[in-house]
């Protein structure tokens, strides 16, 4: 089923956002022109970009219609697109047929739904785009958590008194920050790769260990936890994190609990959808930390991941640390942000064009457009059922095995310990056993120089392993020149009476001596050519 | 002098030999290693001749400087590609002092077995040691003396015939009489019946039957392996050498031989094992029989080799950030270490990072790659062993692969019946180009077809290794 108008094609139209301190906007002059190119016509509402930074005239270079009023926008446009969740006003402003997209959080907002229905109006919510790969280019979610992330890090810069990055400087020496990051989705990622390329050490912990592998390539360690259960798997639940356990919660608290005397900047991100967010940094963390450091709390706007967080508020406790409950960390960004928001924007209207001639084929069949449309023909028609594509394959058993607890690792280094002991053991004990067999029947001369022999054999072998590769050419001349020892022999024999033995013992040391001036010297002629760069 | 001081004497120069070794670690440390070895010689061969037993002093030192002179004259002469050889020829030296000495030691005890008790309290030196020993310490000394002589005399011939492999003065293709090791075995049983006669009738004739048959055993046996396993094989007779100085030492009863023989021994059993492993086979298969021997139909391999030219090959090296050599026997024998390493100092003038991959057994003799490289003055740091540099092939934009056949082999990965199957080798065909410098279209050393040399990104730069690079250089700008 399609919805059809003229062949002039829709005109979509963005009001300024009414949201106090919203400084973001749905559409920039760039977005417009890419808007216009898919057949559509653009307006919107004077004095929308300003915040963000796009003048009227900016727009209107850009073929887009400004429109004097709020009422004179909603008016024309067929379809409104915007960033927040829209007020009960602007819900009242909508009229049958027309088509809202904004954020919308549907879960939390049944009234303002319901009545958007009831006005025969087709809402699509940006923050219901399932998260699946075609989809990513419109996941507004993500690209402004990136932003969350990013822009975290430097507001706890900002109210840190020191360094990311460890120097030492004629005036002293500077530790480098550590930073943990708790919550590995986007905004967590972008953190961590804003915090290591800041220079600061960062930990980075979330319930999902597959994510372990994404940290630790943003240059973060993983901290993992000792916990016997098999921790979650993020596939689950369409990449998103679950409710855990009351055991792997103690243990992720106990971790933390660890950790909060060490870190200077944590930022947590932990979100669970449609929840509260979970109490992770709790207050005597809070109050383990050392005077200065910095808690940024993206989870604020949902009750935040500790409890000391004031939402949009900055408050430092009693023993200085500063937590920062900000929600408009994209709004602080506005010009960076509308950018990514009105791209996202524009990536939804091509797939809800699919000819590109400014006809609007709305398919309820597509699992995007379906997943994201949250009241269309009368209807509500949220939640959507789950999508036909697994957002994320689940994670093949076999990496499973690999990622082992420190637990197994230690259990399994203790098995090689032990075989490894119980070898050497049966070694000596054979070993022990023939030298003692030996004994019984050899006499004690002999004893005496056996000993002598195996403690050399075992020397040889400790001490000839750690010679280099690239020496062992020299290590055969040299072992060649010693060999030679055997000269002693021939020497102690010289002197005997039998002229046979003279005349062997002679040629030996003959030999020997050959032999002896040869390796040595040959050994010698080879170890001065190695030479360094 | 008195007995006290030459043990004293002994003790030291056991230290300082086990310092020579141990300080071969390290480049740096190898240099004042040797300086430790030369004076753990000078030690013991001093406190030798003052000690008990020794005599004509003149004739003695007169020997060891002739021997010097010649010994001298060998160590500033050898090319350094001939270093396997020297080796193996001085080995043989080893083995057959062992033998001379052994025989002395059984004409002695016969000597001393046939005197009456005053005339064995007149002798001295070594005849006054064994004329001490009660009879279950001569049956010791017999078996002790035969092990000696039979270790001398395979690794006498074993050596002998290495240095003609080696030298090219016999075929290096592994060759068996018939009956093969059927032969050795034989030759092995003699060896042991002759033992049981010596040991109880002590007479000359046994102990010459078992020195022949030790003989044949180590001629037949080197003679039965192949010129690629030639690392393992002078690593072996290194070892042999050692363990037969050890059984000397026992027979004479002298510590300092015993030390010294079980230091070489196992530094040369060591050895062979590294060079068994790198080429996964083990020390048995080895011995039993060496490449080239009758195996399975070879693979077919499909494709055809492509030639290049010096101009084709100097456009992608000027074109290459990164550049890994691979250097093998072939290029020991074409001489071209020097003009390699023109080669290398012309590139990485350039800035271009040129790295060596050197396999454990490159080559004939353990770490002889390495030597040939110092000797043309190329800095060590930049030549790698296998393990270090095998990952970073995919990287690499050119591999130039001089005189090396089965150690960049990818039929060791992947064709399951290979000879080679399993052996660890240089996975230079991971690069995005490799040029291979080669004689000719044959096959190397071990007779196996090299898949290599028909991938889409080898190129064949056929030719002799010196002549090839000596028409590559004034190329490179």
């Amino acid at each position: 089923m399609g919805q059809q108008r003229g062949i002039l094609g829709l005109k979509i139209g963005t009001p300024k956002e009414i949201f106090e301190g919203e400084n973001r906007v749905a559409m920039t002059p760039e977005s417009a022109l890419q808007l216009q190119k898919l057949g559509h016509t653009c307006i919107i509402e004077t004095g929308a970009g300003a915040a963000a930074g796009f003048d009227d005239a900016a727009y209107e270079a850009a073929g887009v219609e400004v429109a004097k009023t709020t009422a004179a926008l909603w008016k024309a446009a067929d379809v409104v697109a915007k960033v927040r969740p829209p007020s009960e006003d602007e819900v009242k402003r909508l009229r049958s047929g027309q088509t809202l997209i904004s954020m919308f959080n549907p879960a939390g907002n049944t009234e303002l739904m319901e009545a958007a229905a009831a006005k025969g109006a087709t809402v699509m919510a940006m923050d219901m785009v399932p998260r699946i790969s075609r989809a990513q280019k419109m996941d507004a979610l993500s690209s402004m958590a990136n932003i969350a992330g990013y822009r975290a890090v430097i507001e706890a810069g900002n109210n840190f008194g020191r360094f990311f990055t460890g120097q030492i400087t004629a005036a002293g020496k500077v530790p480098p920050a550590k930073v943990l990051v708790v919550g590995a989705g986007v905004a967590g990622l972008a953190a961590i790769g804003t915090s290591t390329s800041l220079g600061a050490i960062t930990l980075a912990f979330d319930v999902r260990p597959e994510v372990a592998e994404q940290v630790e390539s943003m240059g973060a360690e993983f901290v993992y936890l000792d916990f016997e259960e098999e921790q979650q798997d993020g596939s689950a639940s369409g990449g998103y994190a679950s409710v855990s356990s009351p055991e792997f919660r103690e243990a992720q608290l106990a971790k933390f609990r660890e950790l909060a005397p060490d870190v200077d900047i944590v930022i947590t991100t932990a979100l669970i959808p449609n929840r509260e967010a979970p109490e992770l940094w709790t207050e005597d963390m809070v109050a383990a930390m050392k005077p200065g450091s910095v808690i940024i709390d993206l989870a604020a706007e949902k009750g935040g991941n500790c409890k000391l967080t004031k939402m949009d508020e900055k408050v430092v406790t009693e023993n200085g640390v500063t937590i920062i409950g900000y929600t408009d960390f994209p709004s602080r960004m506005a010009t960076q942000a509308s950018t990514l928001y009105s791209t996202n924007i524009r990536h939804l209207m091509t797939d809800l064009t699919p000819n590109k001639d400014g006809v609007i084929d709305h398919d309820m069949e597509d699992d995007v457009i379906r997943g994201a449309t949250i009241t269309h023909e009368k209807a509500v028609t949220f939640p959507p059922p789950p999508p036909k594509v697994a957002a994320i394959a689940a994670a093949p058993k076999k990496e499973k095995v690999k990622e082992k607890t420190p637990e197994e690792k230690r259990a399994d280094e203790l098995a090689a310990f032990k075989a490894q002991t119980k070898n050497q053991v049966t070694l000596l004990a054979v070993g022990a056993a023939l030298l003692l067999g030996v004994g019984l029947v050899a006499p004690a001369s002999f004893m005496q120089h056996f000993i002598v022999f195996v403690l050399a054999v075992f020397v040889g072998f400790q001490v000839i392993w750690g010679v280099a590769h690239s020496l062992h050419t020299p290590l055969m001349a040299v072992t060649n020149a010693i060999s030679s020892i055997i000269i002693l022999g021939a020497l102690m024999q010289i002197g005997s009476g039998s002229a046979l033995v003279i005349i062997l013992a002679a040629l030996s040391v003959f030999m020997c001596g050959i032999n002896i001036f040869g390796g040595f010297l040959v050994t010698r002629r080879m170890l001065a050519m190695f030479q360094k760069s | 002098m008195d007995y006290g001081f030459t043990t004293a004497a002994y003790v030291v120069a056991a230290v300082l030999f086990i310092l020579s070794l141990g300080g071969l670690s390290g480049q740096e440390s190898a240099k004042r290693a040797v300086w430790y070895g030369i004076a753990g010689m000078a030690l013991a061969v001093i406190a030798t001749l003052i000690g008990p037993g020794a005599g004509f002093w003149l004739l003695s030192l007169i020997l060891i400087a002739a021997g010097g002179a010649i010994g001298y004259q060998l160590a500033t002469r050898v090319q350094m590609t001939q270093m396997p050889e020297l080796v193996a020829a001085m080995h043989s030296l080893v083995g057959l002092a062992a033998v001379f000495v052994g025989y002395n030691a059984h004409i002695e005890l016969n000597n001393v077995l046939a005197m009456d008790e005053v005339a064995r309290a007149s002798t001295e030196g070594f005849a006054a040691l064994l004329a001490k020993k009660d009879s279950v310490e001569i049956a010791i000394l017999r078996v002790e003396l035969v092990l000696g002589i039979f270790i001398g005399a395979v690794t006498f011939t074993g050596s002998v015939i290495a240095y003609g492999k080696l030298a090219g003065r016999v075929s290096s293709a592994a060759t068996k009489l018939p009956g093969g090791h059927l032969l050795n075995a034989a030759a092995a049983a003699i060896s042991l019946l002759c033992l049981i006669w010596y040991f109880n009738t002590g007479g000359f004739l046994p102990l010459f039957v078992l020195t022949l048959a030790a003989l044949f055993i180590g001629y037949h046996l080197i003679m039965g392996i192949g010129g690629a396993d030639m690392p393992v094989v002078v690593s072996m007779l290194n070892s042999y050498s050692g363990w037969a100085a050890a059984a000397i030492g026992f027979s004479l009863g002298n510590d300092l031989l015993i030390v010294v023989g079980a230091l070489v021994g196992s530094s040369g059993a060591i050895l062979s094992y590294i060079m068994c492993k790198a080429m996964n086979r083990s020390f048995i298969s080895v011995i039993l029989g060496g490449f080239g021997g009758t195996s399975g139909p070879a693979m077919e391999v499909e494709g055809e080799q492509v030639a290049i030219e010096a101009d084709g090959v100097a456009q992608a090296l000027n074109e290459a950030d990164s550049v890994i050599i691979i250097p093998g026997y072939g290029m020991a024998v074409a001489q071209a270490q020097g003009a390699v390493s023109e080669l290398v100092k012309k590139l990485r003038a350039k800035g271009k990072n040129v790295r060596f991959a050197i396999h454990p057994v490159a080559g004939r003799l353990p770490g002889h790659m390495n030597v040939l490289l110092a000797e043309a003055k190329v800095p060590y740091d930049i030549v790698m062993e296998m393990d270090e540099i095998n990952d970073d092939f995919p990287n690499t934009d050119v591999a130039i692969v001089i005189g090396s056949n089965d150690i960049v082999n990818p039929a060791a990965q992947d064709d399951p019946n290979s000879p080679i199957a399993g052996m660890p080798v240089l996975e230079c065909w991971k690069a995005k180009t490799v040029f291979v410098s080669k004689r000719g279209q044959g096959t190397g050393y071990s007779g196996i077809e090299n898949p290599l040399f028909f991938k889409d990104n080898t190129r064949m730069f056929y030719g002799d290794a010196k002549a090839s690079l000596d028409k590559l250089l004034p190329l490179i700008d």
